[in-house]
């Protein structure tokens, strides 16, 4: 009786972003509005001597500026590392740190404003490099005097079950390796904007492109020492996230304070160098992983070592440093598991979160060496993974709960659709394929700031016209969560998507939901929806029930209409509402979800939990080029386990997107720096694939149903990236022999390898 | 500062433009068309794409003054009477939109790539699409939503 759950649907809000009226942040427009434009630190790591803004003040058109000790409140989206402050004080830890700011009549007097500022630095040698990082060293070396025995170590995450150490030694086959992995950048097409308001009343808006509605409102309260009740957050349509957005953001705050501080609006809009600056993207990581197994293939231990680097400052970084080790319990069984990761401090723009956070690099080692492995027990690297998939309703090692799990039927749609059997193996040199797998979080069952109140609540309006309205913190940044939240309405109460609207991501209509990260919304949101328009259906079904005098549990929402299955009752959706709000008028009914206890009862227990676990597989073709090192990749098939694809369109679209943000990942996209700064700070020089460099796509979405999720949903936004790097650095090895242990895969790394012919 | 009239989407505008100012900025500031978007201002990303004498062009680097007494249409003037063009159909309903922001430089290259190829194969499909980035959807169904369209309007 499924009518809109199931069926691939557009997005709500398709038809006003395919005209342009939907609303970005940089769209609206306020009258009387200043410019903001920030002066940024040319230095990798100075002490600021002096700052002198006599120049820029005696500009007519400027109304404000600020410098760093008028918001000297440390913050970061983790509360157990508040390192960052909206403005740089003493010293500047990185190329483009933001030193001060201009409010101003236009944006070129803005400019003009910033660059006249005076400030005099000290330089303070930089430390660029992770391994020099982790040594101890002079205080003046040293980025936060916060990191522990001088040295620049900022978090380490350590964890180990049954001896993997020893484990290794006692396997029969044990394959080991350095691999490395540049930092990469979201790349999101929206460059971050602001806008923020004071009323002389004392209430702050801020509209902003931010994942985290939520997390922005409390740090705007805390910064600039405002009631959380007095601060309002607002998200309009969202050009992509992928992570970039989902920190609390210096920008954000001083906006705000600008706005505070002149009395009318501020207009903040970042160029795209600005965003490159801002980057909090997937951390530069070298790790050294060891797998071994026995004779007959079965995994046996695992060990990673991992040092990730952080840049400036922490963002989500304690979450990345353990999500590198903890989240290689899944898809198999390894019961001897271990790792260590150190992230460090350095002088560049602080990596953060970015889709597959924490897992996608530990994921390309995993499933290099398993492939070695498989080829070291004589067997089928497909072969090889069944036989040491974890089972469903299963723990691992580490105490992480697995309920459904579909990673089987994934392996076997995208060896079945790739022709891996005929295939793989039998290729001309120069052409070969290759598989891999992967396993995610849908939700982190642990909310970054503890404390009792549920992850996502909604709320459901029942009105006198007939209409549903969806009040939701969630934020939609492309992903489609707003038409999951009306799917989900439409679905329980038996009416079309056309009577549901859905309010999300303003703190002032909408209960707290935590925001766009960690994968968590279709499941934590979802499922918040469907108890709250649960509840509006009950209360419809009561008040039928006692008019037509029938038992409430016989009565069907379907088609607009509420009907016993003998069709004694038969009344229209209008007719039924009619009912439900006389004597009461319309009302709100609420709903909430907050996750089981999960997990041990060890340090580092709460990393890596999440109520459900999504699974994944794909197939990689490449061609690559033996004399220029050039690869190509020709087709990518890819199968994810969602639980149940509530809207099978949104699905495709978050693999397909999955599988072409890997494949920049794999081959072309990365950070490049000289002496702490950006040089590749725009979409020219950074590049991400086009539409010609992308694959063919062969999507299958299988469907665990999850005993949890809302209709047995879990996540699809990040899971299906992990799968896609490693199978196509197998390809490689399928096509040439060489193995690639350092991305992205340029073609003068292939050219050596090949010259040096590796394993 | 010079005077400038331009014909955008068949209105007569005239406004009073710095030299230096981009048709994207005059667009987008001064005459309130924001479904153009701003999403590199360096010429790379596409997003800003509108047609000036029926050509795609970026307007992110065309001088405003370029475009005197010429016509520029934008994505505000492609769905007429409130009903969306063939192309903007198949997007929607192929599910090649996601987060949008690329989505308004992206129909105005499609509209003028399908005028010139009315049947085009999906490799000529992804040549005139590869100066727009779109950072969501892998394009897969961007693609197969230019194919749908161009179907409708050859029927």
């Amino acid at each position: 009786m499924s009518r809109v759950i199931g069926h691939p649907t557009p997005y709500i809000d398709a038809r006003r972003k395919v005209t342009g009226e939907a609303l970005y942040t940089d769209d609206y427009r306020f009258s009387n509005a200043l410019h903001v434009h920030f002066l940024r630190s040319p230095h990798a790591h100075a002490l600021i001597k002096s700052i002198d803004a006599s120049a820029a003040e005696a500009n007519p058109r400027v109304r404000a500026i600020a410098v760093g000790k008028e918001l000297p409140t440390a913050f970061g989206i983790l509360p157990i590392s508040p390192d960052e402050t909206a403005m740089a004080i003493e010293k500047v830890r990185f190329v483009g740190e933001i030193v001060a700011a201009v409010a101003a009549d236009t944006k070129q007097a803005a400019m003009a404003a910033a660059h006249a500022i005076r400030v005099e630095y000290e330089l303070l040698p930089a430390v660029l490099d992770p391994e020099e990082a982790l040594q101890s060293c002079e205080p003046g070396r040293q980025i936060h005097d916060h990191s522990r025995d001088r040295t620049n170590i900022h978090k380490t995450a350590e964890l180990s079950f049954n001896d993997p150490e020893a484990g290794l030694q006692e396997s029969t086959f044990v394959r080991s390796a350095e691999f490395k992995f540049a930092g990469v950048t979201h790349a999101f097409t929206e460059p971050h904007a602001t806008w923020a308001t004071y009323s002389p009343d004392g209430e702050l808006t801020v509209i902003s492109a931010t994942q985290v509605p939520h997390y922005l409102q409390r740090t705007l309260s805390t910064v600039l020492g405002l009631p959380r009740h007095r601060v309002r957050v607002v998200k309009p349509t969202l050009g992509g996230g992928f992570g970039g957005k989902g920190d609390p953001f210096p920008h954000e705050l001083i906006t705000a304070h600008l706005a505070m501080k002149t009395g009318q609006p501020v207009r903040c809009s970042f160029s795209r160098e600005e965003v490159f600056l801002t980057n909090h993207g997937r951390h530069p990581t070298t790790l050294t992983m060891s797998v071994g197994c026995d004779k007959s293939g079965k995994l046996t231990a695992l060990h990673g070592d991992i040092v990730i680097d952080g840049g400036a400052f922490a963002s989500f970084g304690v979450v990345t440093t353990y999500y590198n080790g903890v989240l290689l319990q899944g898809p198999y069984r390894i019961d001897r598991f271990g790792f260590r990761t150190r992230r460090v401090y350095t002088n560049k723009p602080q990596s953060g979160a970015m889709r597959g956070h924490g897992a996608v690099n530990s994921r390309y080692a995993v499933e290099t060496l398993l492939d070695m492995l498989a080829r070291d027990a004589g067997m089928d690297p497909c072969d090889f993974r069944m036989q040491n998939f974890l089972p469903a309703h299963t723990q691992t090692v580490g105490q992480l709960r697995i309920t459904s799990n579909g990673v089987r039927e994934c392996l076997e749609a995208v060896r079945k659709r790739s022709g891996w059997d005929q295939r793989f193996g039998k290729l001309p040199f120069g052409r070969g394929i290759g598989v891999a797998c992967g396993f995610y979080i849908s939700g982190s069952a642990l909310p970054i700031i503890w404390n009792r109140q549920p992850q996502s609540v909604v709320h459901a309006k029942l009105d006198a016209d007939g209409s549903i309205v969806i009040f939701s913190g969630a934020s939609d940044i492309g992903q489609g969560s707003d038409t999951m939240l009306a799917q989900i309405a439409a679905e329980v109460l038996g009416v079309p998507l056309s009577r549901i609207r859905v309010v999300t991501a303003d703190t002032s209509l909408a209960p707290v939901d935590l925001g766009s990260y960690s994968s968590r919304v279709t499941f934590m949101a979802g499922n918040a929806a469907k108890s709250a328009v649960e509840k509006v259906r009950h209360e419809i079904a009561l008040a039928v029930s006692q008019e037509r005098k029938v038992d409430a549990d016989a009565l069907c929402f379907d088609h607009e209409r509420v009907l016993t299955a003998d069709g004694q009752v038969d009344v229209s959706w209008d007719e039924a509402v009619e009912i439900a709000t006389a004597f009461r008028g319309s009302f709100v009914e609420s709903g909430f979800y907050i996750s089981p206890k999960l997990g041990g009862d060890f340090k580092g227990s709460g990393a890596g939990l999440s109520p459900s676990y999504s699974f994944g597989a794909a197939v990689s073709e490449v061609a690559v080029n033996h004399h220029t090192g050039e690869v190509r990749v020709i087709k990518v098939w890819s199968a994810h386990d969602c639980g149940k694809a509530l809207n099978p369109l949104a699905v495709e679209g978050q693999m397909e997107g999955s599988i072409h943000m890997g494949l920049g990942q794999v081959l072309s996209e990365e950070l490049r720096y000289d002496n702490g700064r950006l040089l590749n700070a725009n979409l020219a020089d950074y590049r991400i694939p086009t539409a010609l460099d992308t694959p063919e796509m062969d999507v299958t979405i299988v469907e665990s149903a999850d005993p949890e999720g809302p209709f047995g949903a879990k996540e699809v936004g990040e899971g299906p990236i992990h799968p896609v790097l490693p199978s196509i650095g197998n390809a490689i090895f399928d096509a040439v022999g060489v193995r690639m242990y350092e991305l992205p895969i340029t073609p003068e790394k292939v050219r050596r390898a090949l010259r040096q012919g590796s394993v | 500062m010079p005077d400038l009239t331009l014909n955008v989407n068949g209105a007569r505008h005239t406004v009073w433009v710095d030299p230096h100012e981009s048709l994207l900025d005059v667009l987008r500031e001064r005459l309130g068309l924001a479904g153009t978007k701003r999403g590199c201002d360096q010429a790379t990303c596409g997003a800003c794409t509108v047609l000036l004498d029926r050509q795609p062009i970026l307007s992110c680097i065309t001088p405003a003054l370029r475009c005197r007494n010429r016509d520029v249409r934008t994505i505000e003037g492609v769905a007429l009477n409130g009903k969306l063009h063939p192309v903007q159909e198949s997007l929607v309903e192929s599910g090649g939109i996601q987060c949008g922001f690329c989505t308004p430089g992206m129909v105005m290259t499609i509209l003028a790539f399908l005028s010139e190829n009315p049947n085009p194969s999906a490799e000529q499909i992804r040549r005139a699409l590869s100066g727009n980035l779109c950072r969501c959807t892998g394009y897969a169904k961007i693609v197969s939503a230019v194919q749908r369209a161009a179907e409708v309007l050859r029927s």
